[in-house]
């Protein structure tokens, strides 16, 4: 008989299409990855209230902040010193106040502003994905346009600038003065629950040494933007004292972090299918021994690491190919039945969300070859397995760990490959809950598969040795 | 019944695994609540449940505890031993019952060792994260700590019945791990919170761990003695089908 490497794929793959069992396993974690798009996307749209404003792209934003505002046609600039900013328990890091302009005062309006933060020095932010750092120490603010080109200043003394940056911002636009924090928050997880603990703060800031160019000579008027969509909002005011502003305002200018369900949970049903997956890659190999069949395959190969080769290249394949049509079918079918309620989520991510999803169920398939290879019997293996993918993703994402640990479960544990997954970004300039029950993971999606991938290398690496040196 | 139980028995003491099993159990049921333990940290007033935490192991010990169970079927149709078993006790309800007896008891031993090494692992760590004035014993962490055991010694049955059901070791403890830990997870998806509820109270996990609960115990979806009792109704089932297979079918 030969020994060449096709043979013995085609040998392994007639191994695995000819087991009804498996078969019936594979096509059953087929089915209930698209099952449970179906099920979670019909109950996604029940539980939502009004849809939050949307900026040009389509990204869902919080846009909710009291403005001192003038029109500026063409082109101008506003200068003033933020004397204080402060709240009644101390200002939140991300409580801002400074200077802005924007397209309109509509929420979702791009805009661009330099601000002061409570915590984060001066900034430059805007189209509220955009967030520069400035100088930290500086009070004195710019906002200048001259053309289309908006650049913000900053300074310590009111008679160095330096450039904190520059964007475009095209056609008549408000300027002016304003004043947002988000609320305060804390985040927390544990045993099956997940807590945010907060209360809604206003913030208040001393404006003076206002001066404005290209404005006209109408004066200021006070607008608290977007409380329109929430009656529970803190509405904040401006008064004046000669040249200077008292300006109290709630809310933010930044993205939506938390706005509806995220598309990954169209996913849930990859976690169904990772659990059949690993213990078919278990029985794949413990079965021949259970059966003594190994003795008969390596007889047929006796160059043994090929044995194991063929077996991985076989059941990895077949996983992906069938994983790659199942969540495919299963994103689309949950999108379109989600409709507007999801979170909106790129192309390219959705690709990587269904090519990772499948190359996390190939490659734990892989794992389970190597560990059923290295303990050689189908129960060990099948419980280590299981508690080496399936437990860690229970106990950080249904929340059984507090954050700190299930974020560490989450970095070292192959689950971290469910980073793949992962659709919100975090803004470091969002306080948010940034935790694993609502689907932020600690590593990057391509991070947190390597770490499977590790695993899976390591495993097989012992699973070769230990097959080459044993008897079968 | 006494031979088959004194077989049974002798089987299992015989065997390297089982020993190491139960020590395994124990341990990892220490380990990941000591674990669970130092992670953690109580403002005061927090709520939290100190004896739960405590109990986080119970995730892991009871995959073991289900190996160990499995195993004592799952072994036999392995080597073919089961026919020589069969042979000399050829009642096979007493079969049964015996291993079942036998791997209950072993498991009790894990599960005593496990459980109370955690509550002391837990009364040991939480005070120094928060946690103050936590009795030595209450009637609740002693409901706890004697339902816990009792929950590792359920699962085992319902792994037991499982195993005579499907005859094949690996097969056996991949449903088993599936029913305790992807039906949470599958029922965070129901969206209609009255249906959550009601499945909850269904679950092998979700209502069996409701003992391990000292706190709040009244906003779970079951308490914490109905809740080992549909475990228990569960392993029940389990061995009643397995029995009826046992019956019907070649060895």
């Amino acid at each position: 008989m030969t020994d060449g490497f096709p043979a013995l794929l085609r040998a392994e793959l007639t191994k695995l299409r000819t087991v009804p069992g498996w078969v019936v396993a594979g096509a059953v974690a087929a089915a209930l990855i698209v099952g449970f798009a179906l099920l979670t996307g019909a109950g996604a749209g029940q539980s939502r209230g009004g849809p939050p404003p949307r900026d040009a792209d389509g990204t869902p934003v919080v846009d909710r902040f009291t403005f001192v505002h003038q029109p500026l046609p063409a082109d101008g600039a506003v200068t003033v010193r933020v004397a204080s900013l402060t709240a009644p328990d101390g200002p939140e890091p991300w409580a801002k106040a400074g200077l802005v302009v924007k397209a309109g005062t509509s929420p979702g309006a791009a805009y661009a502003a330099v601000m002061v933060t409570g915590a984060h020095g001066v900034r430059m932010q805007h189209d509220f994905v955009n967030d520069v750092a400035g100088p930290a120490s500086a009070r004195w603010l710019r906002l200048a346009r001259a053309g289309d080109a908006v650049t913000a200043s900053a300074s310590t003394d009111g008679a160095t600038w330096s450039t904190v940056g520059t964007t475009r911002l095209a056609g008549p636009a408000e300027i002016g003065l304003f004043v947002a924090t988000p609320p305060h928050e804390k985040f927390d997880q544990f045993l099956g629950g997940t807590s945010a603990t907060g209360r809604p703060v206003l913030a208040t800031a001393v404006f003076d040494g206002l001066t404005a160019t290209g404005v006209p000579t109408g004066g200021w008027k006070t607008l608290a933007v977007g409380v329109a969509d929430d009656p529970h909002a803190l509405v904040g005011d401006a008064a004046w004292a000669g040249d200077t502003v008292t300006v109290s305002g709630a809310g933010d200018i930044a993205p939506a972090v938390e706005d509806g369900p995220g598309l990954e949970q169209t996913l849930v049903g990859g976690f169904v299918a990772l659990t059949v997956m690993v213990i078919l890659g278990v029985l794949f190999v413990t079965t021949e021994y259970r059966r003594g069949m190994l003795r008969t395959s390596l007889v047929a190969s006796p160059r043994r690491g090929r044995v194991l080769a063929a077996k991985s290249v076989v059941i990895a394949a077949v996983t992906f190919a069938g994983g790659l049509v199942a969540t495919a079918v299963a994103l689309l079918v949950g999108k379109g039945i989600m409709g507007d309620a999801v979170h909106p989520v790129s192309g390219p991510t959705q690709v990587r969300m269904v090519v990772g999803t499948a190359a996390l169920l190939a490659v734990a398939a892989v794992f389970g070859v190597a560990v059923g290879t290295i303990l050689r019997r189908g129960a060990g293996a099948v419980a280590a397995v299981v508690v080496l993918t399936t437990l860690p993703y229970i106990l950080s994402v249904a929340a059984v760990l507090p954050v700190v640990s299930a974020q560490w479960v989450l970095r070292v544990t192959p689950a971290a490959a469910f980073a793949v997954q992962q659709t919100v970004r975090e803004y470091p300039q969002v306080n948010a809950a940034y935790t694993p029950a609502f689907g932020f993971f600690p590593l990057p999606p391509w991070g947190g598969f390597a770490v499977l991938c590790a695993w899976t290398g390591a495993a097989l690496a012992v699973a070769a040795v230990l097959l080459r040196r044993r008897d079968a | 019944m006494r031979p088959a139980l004194h077989a049974e028995w002798t089987k299992l003491r015989t065997v390297p695994a089982p020993a190491w099993l139960v020590l395994a159990a124990a341990v990892a049921t220490v380990a990941l609540g000591a674990l669970a333990s130092r992670a953690v940290t109580c403002e005061p007033g927090c709520g939290l449940d100190a004896t739960k935490i405590s109990l986080t192991g119970l995730q892991l010990g009871q995959a073991v505890v289900a190996v160990l169970a499995v195993l004592a079927v799952g072994d036999e149709y392995r080597t073919g031993m089961i026919r020589t078993t069969l042979t000399a006790v050829p009642a096979r309800s007493t079969l049964l019952a015996a291993k079942a007896a036998v791997v209950a008891g072993a498991v009790l031993a894990a599960g005593a060792l496990g459980v109370g090494g955690a509550i002391v692992a837990g009364r040991l760590i939480l005070p120094g994260q928060g946690f103050a004035d936590l009795p030595a014993t209450d009637g609740a962490t002693l409901r706890a700590a004697v339902g816990s055991v009792l929950y590792l010694v359920l699962i085992a049955l319902l792994s037991l019945g499982v195993a005579t059901l499907v005859r094949d070791a690996a097969t056996a403890v991949g449903t088993v791990l599936g029913l305790l830990y992807l039906l949470p997870v599958l029922l965070m998806v129901i969206s209609d919170p009255d249906w959550q509820r009601r499945l909850r109270q269904l679950t092998p996990t979700e209502a069996g761990q409701a003992i391990s609960h000292t706190v709040g115990v009244d906003t779970l979806p079951i308490g914490p003695w109905p809740g080992l009792g549909i475990l228990a109704l569960w392993a029940l089932a389990a061995l009643l089908a397995g029995a009826t297979l046992l019956h019907h079918r070649d060895a």
